[in-house]
This record gives C-alpha cells, structure tokens and sequence, in this order.
C-alpha cells in the first residue's frame, strides 16, 4: 500500500476511535451517574435513552458564542484546548489494541505514552494562566501542583510493570503478562489507577476544577466549542487511562478465545476500568489540597518504590 | 473515659486511615445499590403522575348548583373570585298563579394568578358548586390569561375525582337519612 495512503488512513481511523470511545465513555458517565444517583440521565435525544445526548451537546457548543476575556493572553487562551485534548490523541496512537492493532508500534511505548500525556498539563496551566481570571489562575496552579506530584508515582508504577516484563514496548508488556500479575503487581495496580483518577482531575481529585471554591477553576472562561474540547479531554482521558491500565496491569488482549477475541477483551477491560474510574467520581467527596498532596507523596510515592522494589527483587532473583 | 476522649481528639495516623476506607467502600456500596434498583424518576411529560384525589391541583365550578349567593367572593382572602349576576322573573305556570324569580349566572371567574389555593370557596360553598380538581397543566405565558371564566372552570368538572368513600361504621349522609324516613302518614281521627 502507498505509505501516505496508509498513514492517513491510520490516522482518520485513529481520530473516528478517538471520537466514538470518549463520547461512549461521556454517555456511559452520563447514564451511570444517573442511575446511580437514582436519576434516569439523558431519556430523549437520539430516541433511544438519549443516547445521542453528547453530540446534541456538541451542536449547542457551536453554536454558542467563542468568548474571550478583554484581558486574556488571546492565542495562548485559545490554544490551550487543543493542548489539552491533543496529547490524549497522540498517547491513544500508540496503544495497542490487541498484539497486531496499533496505530504506531512505538518500540518504547510506555515512555511515549507517558511523555504525552504529561503535556496534558501544559494546557490546563495555560488555560488557568492566560485567562486573566484570578479563579482560573488558582485552578491552573492547583492542576499543575497536583499533575505533576502525580506523575511520579504513575511513572514508578509503570516503570514496575516494565520491569518484570523487561521491555519498555506496550506490546511487549502486554504479552510478557502473566495472570499472576494481577496479584503481585497489585499495589502497583492501585498506584497506577488513583495517579491516573488525579491526572484527569476527576473526584476524588478534582481540586483544580473545586466549583464550590472557584467556580470552574481554570476552565472558568471558557465557552462554546473550547469548552466542548476540554470536557471531551476529560473523557478521552478516561479512555487512555483505561485503556493504558488494561494493557499494563489486566493483560490486554489476554483472556479465553484471545486469538479471535482480543479487541474485546481489551474493549471489555477497559470499559470496567472506565466504569469504576466514574463510579469513584459518584461515590467519593473531594479531597482537600492538602490531603491531595499528602495522599500522593506519603502513600503512592512509598508505596510505588515498594512495589518498584519487588518487582526488581523478584527479577533479579528470577534471572539467576 | 478521658482515654478514650483523647483518642478521638487525635487519633494516630493508622486509625485515621482504617477510619477512611470503611466509609469509601461504604460509599461504594451505596451508589452501586442504587444504581440496581429502578430509578425514582417518572417521565412527566410522557408518564402522568398520579395525584391522591385530594390534590388541590385546580378549583372545578359545577354551574348547575351555584346560586349566586357571593359567599365564596366574599370569604376569599384575596378576593380573586368575580361574580356577576342578575334576577330573571319567571312567567306563572298557572293562571293567576305567582311569578317567580330566579337568579341567573352572568359571570363566575377565578383569577389563578391572585388564587392562593387555601380552599376557603369550596369550604363554604353551601351548595358544593366548588370543588378541588387534580388537573394542574394550566400554565400560560402570560400573567393575565390566568383569569378563566367559568365556562373554563366548568371544563375541569369532570376531572374532579369521585368523593372518598365514608369510613366504615360512620353515620349514614343526611341525604341518605332523609330518603329513607317513613313518610308521614296523616293522624287518624283528623281530615
């Protein structure tokens, strides 16, 4: 095949999975929240209950007016959606979906994926920063404190996995796992997915975007399709993340009939993983800045190196 | 006693911990059972809700049983209830018989927008012209069209729902009394 053609092709593919999964997971937030809360969600766009909800959202944004703050820092405001969105697009390319799936086999996937989402916070940052509001100004502050003490025992607890698989590939790890993982990598486990909850500053850790303290934190500003793209970030964060756990820690594609059925079982996984990422958000109140800060270098922090310590126990002695 | 009072002024770092996980699954479980069981919400536009037959939703006007006798005009606290009418001389029947008169019903309107629906009207009513309605879709976009008249009133009569039934062993209605008295036979000895 024409190596353009096969690129471009990658990458609608890429950008129509992109879509369909984070709106999936926005309308699965929407209708598990409902019921959770014993509410019914959204019963009437679309027909069937109100499956179509996000994408008449997505034509309310546009055509709501593009506000920009007098005093905003103009292209800096206006770029931050798209940095905020993007990384979760480009982390998404090189995840595999099953052993052969992937958009870009990245020979260290892990490293790349992880690099890419941490560019995430740039956007936040900049939107709290360039808004010229004091609240948003607060709310970026408070992301970036929180994004980056977060990052290092995410980082850790990969760097577990990648251990005992001995390769840094997403590929690799997937097929060097082994269901006896689920049980000693689980405080690895456990690290990953509550450093990847307060990545996508969701509750328990949605101190950056605290309603009741500053109003949207820094997302205060915004309006209409830029707003559209940050609560869509918040969704495809889900989907990386899950998506990301599932391939680390639950073995992907790996399960019975995995030959034929691999995509679903990476579907499958991912979508518990989603669910309880939302159910956590339904469940739990928010944590207080400083309880956020303490939680994550006093408890995630130790227990990431332990777990990093018996992973690298483990090989050694394995090996010999 | 006081042992235990500092403990929980301060309890170490271990306690606080073991403190915090019951509640976050407890948590937990709460929305998951939830989210099992059926949903509260009723579909209101398309499921109708139902109304115990006290509602006071609307208040119904039964025509036939009015006569003009302004007592709910004039017992209403904010005077929202309007009445015109007028006497009409009735023909005798008979020859050299009385003419009769009768009283006519020009106007009866509530105005809903004034309306506090204490239900006062229908209290007094002697007649029982007045009657709760559960029917409450009436809203209007403006203020003033919430002045209805009383062929409109006389439209939500048959949504008034039927009586409850009396509690067992109370006494028999008056009217029911009444019917079943013997009648009254003439005194012999008279004529």
């Amino acid at each position: 095949m024409n190596p353009v053609l096969d690129v471009v092709l990658r990458l609608v593919i890429l950008l129509l999975v992109f879509v369909v999964m984070s709106l999936v997971v926005g309308q699965t937030e929407h209708k598990v929240m409902a019921h959770m809360q014993g509410r019914l969600g959204p019963m009437y766009a679309g027909g069937y209950h109100g499956w179509a909800q996000l994408v008449a959202d997505a034509v309310k944004f546009v055509q709501k007016e593009d506000v920009c703050p007098r005093d905003s820092d103009r292209w800096v405001f206006k770029l931050a959606p798209a940095v905020a969105l993007s990384p979760y697009l480009v982390a998404l390319a090189a995840i595999p979906f099953t052993a052969t799936l992937v958009v870009a086999d990245v020979s260290a996937g892990s490293l790349f994926v992880l690099a890419a989402i941490a560019v995430g916070i740039l956007g936040v940052l900049m939107a709290g920063w360039s808004s010229a509001n004091k609240y948003s100004l607060l709310g970026g502050m408070r992301a970036a404190a929180q994004l980056l003490s977060y990052e290092l025992p995410m980082v850790l607890s990969v760097a577990s996995v990648a251990l005992a698989a001995g390769t840094l590939s997403l590929t690799g790890i997937a097929n060097a796992w082994h269901p006896l993982w689920l049980l000693w990598q689980l405080p690895g486990a456990f690290v990953f997915l509550t450093a990847a909850v307060a990545e996508l500053k969701r509750t328990p850790f949605d101190m950056p975007v605290a309603e009741p303290e500053i109003v949207m934190g820094p997302l205060t500003e915004y309006s209409g399709l830029r707003f559209a793209f940050f609560m869509l970030s918040e969704y495809a964060g889900i989907v990386v993340m899950s998506l990301l756990f599932t391939v680390l820690f639950l073995g992907g594609w790996h399960g019975p009939f995995s030959d034929g059925l691999g995509l679903v079982w990476t579907l499958l996984k991912s979508a518990v993983i989603s669910v309880v990422i939302i159910w956590a958000r339904v469940s739990w109140p928010r944590l207080r800045e400083d309880q956020l800060q303490r939680l994550a270098w006093l408890v995630l922090v130790p227990l990431a190196l332990a777990q990093l310590a018996l992973t690298a126990g483990w090989v050694v002695l394995s090996s010999q | 006693m006081t042992e235990q009072q500092h403990s929980q002024e301060s309890p170490s770092k271990a306690s606080r911990f073991s403190g915090m996980v019951p509640g976050l699954i407890k948590g937990l479980a709460t929305t998951a059972r939830t989210l099992a069981t059926p949903s509260h919400t009723l579909e209101y536009p398309d499921v109708k809700p139902y109304l115990p037959p006290r509602t006071r939703g609307v208040i119904a006007l039964l025509e036939e049983n009015c006569t003009n006798c302004m007592l709910c005009a004039r017992e209403c606290p904010d005077w929202c209830i309007y009445i015109d009418s007028h006497k009409e001389t009735l023909p005798a029947t008979t020859e050299g018989g009385r003419e009769r008169q009768r009283n006519v019903l020009d106007r009866f309107a509530i105005d809903f927008s004034l309306c506090m629906y204490c239900g006062i009207c229908i209290e007094v009513c002697p007649f029982d012209a007045l009657h709760w309605s559960p029917e409450f879709e009436y809203a209007e976009f403006d203020m003033r069209d919430l002045l209805h008249e009383k062929s409109k009133l006389g439209q939500w009569m048959p949504t008034v729902p039927p009586p409850p039934a009396l509690d067992p062993n109370s006494a028999e209605p008056q009217e029911i009394t009444a019917a079943n008295k013997p009648a009254r036979t003439v005194p012999k000895g008279r004529s």
